[in-house]
């Protein structure tokens, strides 16, 4: 068969792209990381990881990329700053169409991860760097002494609502349940902080506000159908994440969610392609899910690489 | 610092960014965001592309409060790109770098 250029092209340099392209290096596969914005991902918003074993002080999200790049330098791994705009993998040598080139492989690893989800509510697109917000990290400073909205219950909302309190004078948590699905020891945290409110059993139906930001938002309580206004300046969204496969244009089976379904190989519906951490259809997204599964991705294109030329 | 990237301050900001002949592209940022530090390599690469045809600046939004209030900016890292001193974009957030491109080539 032609050469390709590649053995293996990795899509993505978060936690699940990084720990692939390790495994990749050290299994000698000619290997291409590709990254369409800034290695790291979605952890990079993340103010504080705690529950990623070998850090027992716990570390920022930036930290923890910053070391798993330098790993994954010492290795000899390059990330480019590149997009796949789509990709041919229904052959054995598989092309991806990058924004400044085409290139060919053997194997492929989806590591794109997952983004946060919109809620669809008017205001939303229009407050968004204007007192809408899904990075904590980022923006609780522009909030100090202010009363804020957040909306959502689980890990990430309840983790970084407790963060804004360090800034900001009160959190309404917003959350559409009688109970919150995070950890049970955030849960008690958030539970126990006096700048915390918990609006249970509602969700936002609008953003509202002037050219100066956002001033409110309003409210409805699912169970009494009762609507009212919270005077925020801000809003902070955590509900949820979609995963970023538009690139993929249907080619792998997907979920109803639209994450990737894969094995416990973390084969997916195509030979030759895997995919690894938050992309993937999978129960939990945490560091050490993505970790865990890009070692089983590397290692079974490797595999799977050997197997090609042996035929 | 990269050596195309300069620091603006509130009190340069006027000459630097408003009265440029060339379009201006502003990278607000803090030390203490993560997604800040990331897309600082994107924004590198970036400016050596366009070397000549635009001019950049960082804008540290803890030691320079007024511009970032002045714009409106509760988020970061937000990038605006200026024009004849006027700002024409807005990119809020960690976006790909294309998105980034495509601002610009639209002001050229």
């Amino acid at each position: 068969m032609k050469t390709p250029d590649y053995d293996l092209v990795i899509i993505g340099a978060g936690p699940a792209g990084l720990t692939a392209s390790i495994y990749a290096a050290r299994a000698r596969l000619n290997t291409l990381v590709l990254e369409k914005a800034a290695p790291g991902g979605q952890i990079l918003v993340t103010d504080w990881i705690e529950n990623y074993p070998g850090f027992p002080e716990g570390l920022s999200g930036a930290d923890l990329i910053m070391k798993m790049m330098e790993q994954a330098r010492r290795f000899g791994v390059e990330i480019e700053t590149s997009q796949v705009l789509s990709m041919d993998i229904s052959d054995t040598i598989k092309e991806l169409v990058l924004d400044n080139r085409t290139v060919t492989c053997k194997a492929v690893i989806v590591a794109t991860g997952a983004s946060p989800m919109k809620l669809g509510v008017p205001g939303e697109e229009e407050f968004y760097g204007k007192g809408i917000s899904t990075c904590a990290t980022c923006d609780a400073p522009f909030f100090r002494n202010s009363v804020v909205a957040a909306v959502g219950g689980g890990d990430t909302a309840v983790q970084e609502s407790i963060f804004l309190t360090r800034f900001v004078e009160k959190v309404y948590l917003i959350h559409r349940r009688d109970q919150l699905r995070a950890a049970r020891i955030l849960q008690e945290r958030a539970l126990e902080n006096p700048k915390i409110e918990i609006v249970w059993d509602s969700v936002v139906t609008s953003v509202n506000g002037s050219d100066a930001g956002v001033e409110s938002v309003s409210i409805k309580n699912v169970k009494t159908g009762e609507t009212r206004e919270l005077v925020v300046e801000g809003c902070f969204m955590w509900v949820g994440t979609v995963p970023n496969t538009s690139f993929l244009q249907g080619a792998v089976e997907v979920n109803r969610g639209g994450f990737v379904v894969v094995n416990a190989r973390m084969e997916t519906s195509v030979p030759g392609v895997f995919a690894a951490g938050d992309v993937r259809d999978t129960p939990l997204r945490q560091v050490a899910t993505a970790v865990g599964d890009s070692a089983i991705a590397a290692a079974e294109a490797a595999n799977y690489i050997e197997t090609l030329e042996s035929l | 610092m990269a050596e195309n990237i300069a620091e603006v301050s509130d009190s340069s900001f006027d000459g630097d960014v408003l009265q440029s002949e060339l379009p201006v592209l502003v990278d607000f940022w803090a030390p203490w965001c993560g997604p800040c530090k990331a897309i600082g390599p994107v924004i590198e690469e970036i400016s050596k592309t366009y070397e000549g045809k635009v001019k950049f600046f960082k804008c540290n939004v803890d030691d320079n409060p007024v511009t970032p209030g002045n714009y409106g900016i509760r988020a970061i890292p937000t990038l605006l790109l200026f024009k004849g001193g006027e700002k024409k974009e807005q990119i809020v957030g960690m976006v790909d770098k294309a998105k980034i491109e495509d601002a610009l080539n639209k002001s050229l």
